[in-house]
C-alpha cells in the first residue's frame, strides 16, 4: 500500500510560536520561523515538507487551532 | 514542493478548525492547555450536532473570556460558583447540555462549597475542570493544588506543606460522591492524550443525554507563564511532577 503523503497550512497571522506542535510531529516536518508574524511570534512552517504524513497530530493539538491538515488519498499521487 | 500544491485541496483536508470555535484570537498564552481543551470541547459539540442546545458556564480564571470563543449560549458565574449557576440552568432548561468550565483556584478554592454539594446532589451537568496547579490568571498564586515544595508568586521558596497543607485531589474526593457518575483524569500535552480527552469529553456529554448524574472530566494543565518556563519545557514539566501527584486515567466510571 502506497503511504500516505500530507501537508499542513499553518494560519500563520492566529500561530503563537508556542512550539508545541513541533514536539508532536512524528516525522520532524515543523520548525518555527526565524520570521515573526504581526503578533511579533515566530510562527510555525512545514522546514521539511516532504516528510508529511498527514497524521493530523500537530492540527489537533495546537491550542489555537491554527493548522490545516491534508492527506493525499491512497494511491493519487506518487 | 510541487507535491504539496497537489495534495493541498479541499477534498483532502483531514482537520481543520471546527466552526464552533469563533473566530476570535484566544487571549490565552502561547501553549496554554486551555486553548486545546476548548477547541476539543468545541469538537464534541460540533459532532454530537448540540451546538443549539449547549449552555456553556464560564469561571473567573483565565478562562473568564471563553464565553468568546465557542458559538454557543454561555452564562459567566461568579467566582467559583459556575456549579451553582450550571444548576440552575439545568434545572431550568433539562433539555439543554449545560457544562461548567473551571480552574483549580475556582473548582478547588474558593468554589470547593458549590463543587462538592452540585456532584453531591448529582446535578445532571458536565463539569470541566483545567488543574494546572496555580492562579493563573492573576499572577500565579500557589492553589489548594499547587504541588509540594513548587514555587508561586506567594510561596516563592516553593510549597511547604508543613505550613499549607498537602495539595488537593479534589476530583477523587468527588469520586466518592454518590452524584458523581464518571470522574476521569486526562491531559492534552500529547497528540494521544488529546484523543483520549476528547473522548473522555464526550462520554461526560452522553452521560449528560443519558441522565446519569454529573461527570467531571479533570485536564492536568500547563500554565507555562505562571510556572515561568517555555511552553514545551512546562509539558515536560508537567509530565515529571504532576502526573505521579495526579496520576491519569479513570477514577469513577459507571456503566
Ligand atoms: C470573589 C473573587 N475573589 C478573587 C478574585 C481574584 N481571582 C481572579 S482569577 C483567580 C484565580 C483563578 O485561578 P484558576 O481558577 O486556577 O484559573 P487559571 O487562571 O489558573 O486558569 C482569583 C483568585 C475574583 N475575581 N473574585
Ligand atoms: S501549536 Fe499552533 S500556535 Fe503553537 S507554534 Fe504550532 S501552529 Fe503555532
Ligand atoms: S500532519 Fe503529522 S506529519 Fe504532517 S506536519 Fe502535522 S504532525 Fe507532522
Ligand atoms: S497565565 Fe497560565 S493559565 Fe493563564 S493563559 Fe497564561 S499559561 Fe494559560
Ligand atoms: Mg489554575
Amino acid at each position: 500500500m502506497a503511504k500516505a503523503k500530507g501537508a499542513i497550512v499553518v494560519d500563520t497571522v492566529k500561530c503563537k510560536g508556542c512550539g508545541v506542535c513541533t514536539t508532536v510531529c512524528p516525522t520532524k516536518v515543523i520548525e518555527l520561523a526565524t520570521e515573526v508574524n504581526g503578533k511579533g511570534y515566530h510562527y510555525a512552517y512545514m522546514a521539511n515538507p516532504d516528510a508529511c504524513i498527514g497524521c493530523s497530530n500537530c492540527g489537533i493539538i495546537c491550542p489555537d487551532t491554527c493548522i490545516t491538515v491534508y492527506r493525499a488519498k491512497a494511491g493519487a499521487t506518487a | 514542493m510541487s507535491d504539496i500544491n497537489t495534495i493541498i485541496k479541499p477534498e483532502n483536508i483531514v482537520y481543520k478548525r471546527t466552526d464552533v470555535l469563533s473566530d476570535n484570537d484566544l487571549s490565552y498564552c502561547p501553549g496554554c492547555g486551555h486553548g486545546t481543551v476548548h477547541k476539543l470541547i468545541a469538537e464534541v459539540i460540533e459532532e454530537m450536532g448540540i451546538q443549539d442546545t449547549t449552555i456553556g458556564i464560564a469561571p473567573v480564571g483565565c478562562s473568564v473570556l471563553a464565553y468568546n470563543y465557542l458559538e454557543i449560549d454561555w452564562q459567566q458565574a461568579a467566582h467559583g460558583r459556575a456549579p451553582a449557576l450550571a444548576t440552575a440552568v439545568k434545572r431550568l432548561m433539562p433539555e439543554k447540555n449545560v457544562f461548567s468550565y473551571q480552574g483549580d483556584g475556582d473548582l478547588a478554592a474558593i468554589g470547593t462549597a458549590e463543587t462538592i454539594h452540585a456532584c453531591n446532589r448529582g446535578e445532571n451537568i458536565v463539569m470541566i475542570f483545567i488543574n494546572n496547579g496555580i492562579y493563573g490568571m492573576t499572577g500565579g498564586q500557589m492553589a489548594p493544588t499547587t504541588l509540594p515544595g513548587m514555587a508561586a508568586s506567594t510561596c516563592p521558596h516553593g510549597r511547604d506543606v508543613s505550613h499549607d497543607g498537602e495539595p488537593i485531589k479534589i476530583s477523587e474526593i468527588l469520586a466518592q460522591l454518590p452524584g458523581t457518575c464518571y470522574v476521569t483524569r486526562q491531559s492534552v500535552h500529547t497528540a494521544g492524550n488529546v484523543r483520549k480527552t476528547k473522548k473522555a469529553l464526550r462520554k461526560a456529554f452522553e452521560n449528560q443525554a443519558a441522565n446519569k448524574g454529573t461527570s467531571l472530566v479533570e485536564v492536568v494543565s500547563n500554565c507555562n507563564s505562571g510556572w515561568k518556563m517555555t511552553p514545551i519545557k512546562s509539558n515536560e514539566w508537567m509530565e515529571e511532577n504532576m502526573f505521579p501527584y495526579y496520576p491519569l486515567g479513570d477514577i469513577k466510571n459507571e456503566e
